[in-house]
């Protein structure tokens, strides 16, 4: 089988993939990063967001062979030194979170979010912006509570 | 998915030539429509042109005379953050801020969007309904002669958009009633308003695809507002109808998306309007 390589939370890696191997199954299988989540597998409830070259994208809806050579940063590249990053720590703190499924691909979007829009995150655009991630617990209200706080303490 | 041989050429003229001569050839742009596809085995290429290598190239956002030109690889968020189509065609940007979700946003194409001609993509209605012309590596379409029914536009097998150009218009809007599901337009309006020329476009409800209302660019001749659309409907012959919504629901919305397009246009043209 081919390989495709990339840096992945700031490691040089290589593994085997197919032409049709999904970048979500790359990581998953071929590199054993199971934080990030196959949810709905048709690009609509974001369980799979990862970084890519920076920008939030949808893992189960692009080639591993598409981000040969990029970076890619996944929930596990988060944590510095044993420490959580700032916008976990707010998941953490403010109950973001019920069985956990989905909070991966939330917090990826979070901080993809606060790179965008700034530090201060109104309640409609968080809301707003969480349009692609989708959580069947919560009822969305503590994540909204969680990222506006994260975003404030990744100032 | 089945399995298939991808390649990555680095410049167009190789591209052309890769889909001209491999068998069941398919452009890769963004991948936002054609990877879901593939998985759902309704589309099975033999061969997958990835066209990310010559992306650079292929993107860009430009104001030229009294047009915006757009790179077929730019991406949706791209145009929808662009200070250049927010300030001289907010519209435009709006729509492109309506597609998909943020994540798809950072990979779709226009260029893949129009390429593709979904019955209920947005970017078609936009295109229809400015009058853009299509640029592609044989020529140039105008948006008209472009769109051929479901999924069919008149692009040659080996043919590839390099850019879309758009006319700034004095007054242009855009309204879309979204699937709650998958974010595409159950019914998208786009209206647009250039020296006597008005047209209004419409996405997601016509059984072949984005399609002109003729009786509404003459009712919006006599003045660009709502009001003259009160009243009046179109058939609901030749309109989509499925499990979310019958086509006499979709008609209906024609009507009601059309004139909050018109507000919207007129709320830009104002400058106001954005949210």
């Amino acid at each position: 089988m081919p390989k495709v390589s990339m840096t992945v939370n700031g490691n040089a890696v290589t593994a085997d993939a197919d032409a049709r191997t999904l970048l979500v199954q790359y990581l998953r299988e071929g590199l054993r990063l199971t934080g990030t989540h196959v949810g709905c597998d048709t690009s609509q409830c974001g369980a799979c967001v990862v970084h890519v070259d920076g920008k939030a994208v949808k893992a189960c809806t692009m080639f591993a062979w598409e981000a040969e050579g990029k970076t890619v940063l996944t929930i596990e590249g988060l944590a510095q030194n044993g420490k959580l990053h700032p916008m976990q720590e707010a998941f953490r703190e403010n109950h973001g979170l019920q069985c956990g499924f989905c909070t991966p691909g939330m917090i990826m979007t979070a901080v993809d979010m606060v790179n965008r829009k700034g530090h201060d995150l109104d309640d409609p655009t968080i809301r707003h912006e969480l349009e692609g991630n989708i959580c069947r617990c919560t009822g969305y209200h503590n994540i909204v509570k969680s990222i506006a706080a994260g975003a404030k303490a990744m100032a | 998915m089945y399995n298939f041989a991808f390649h990555r050429p680095t410049g167009l003229r190789q591209a052309s030539n890769m889909l001209g001569k491999l068998e069941e050839a398919k452009i890769l742009a963004g991948g936002q429509t054609l990877i879901p596809t593939m998985k759902l085995r309704l589309a099975s290429p033999g061969n997958v042109v990835d066209l990310n290598a010559i992306a650079d190239e292929l993107s860009g956002i430009e104001l030229k005379g009294r047009s915006i030109v757009i790179g077929a690889m730019t991406r949706h968020a791209d145009v929808a953050n662009s200070d250049v189509v927010k300030q001289h065609l907010p519209a435009l940007a709006y729509l492109a801020g309506l597609v998909g979700d943020p994540a798809v946003r950072h990979r779709g194409t226009i260029g893949g969007s129009l390429a593709n001609n979904d019955p209920n993509a947005d970017y078609p209605a936009a295109a229809l309904g400015l009058g853009a012309t299509i640029h592609t590596t044989k020529g140039k379409y105008e948006a008209d002669n472009f769109f051929k029914g479901l999924f069919e536009t008149a692009l040659g097998a080996d043919e590839i958009i390099t850019k879309v150009s758009f006319p700034l218009a004095k007054k242009a809007g855009y309204e879309k009633f979204r699937n709650q599901a998958s974010r595409f337009a159950l019914v998208g309006v786009f209206v647009s308003k250039r020296g006597s020329e008005i047209r209004v476009a419409v996405t997601g409800a016509g059984s072949n695809g984005v399609f002109r209302v003729a009786s509404f660019e003459e009712a919006l001749k006599k003045r660009f507002a709502p009001k003259s659309l009160e009243g009046l409907t179109i058939p609901a012959t030749g309109m989509n109808s499925d499990i979310h919504g019958s086509a006499e629901y979709r008609a209906h919305l024609v009507g009601v998306m059309a004139r909050r397009a018109v507000t919207r246009a007129n709320e830009f043209a104002a400058g106001e309007g954005e949210d």
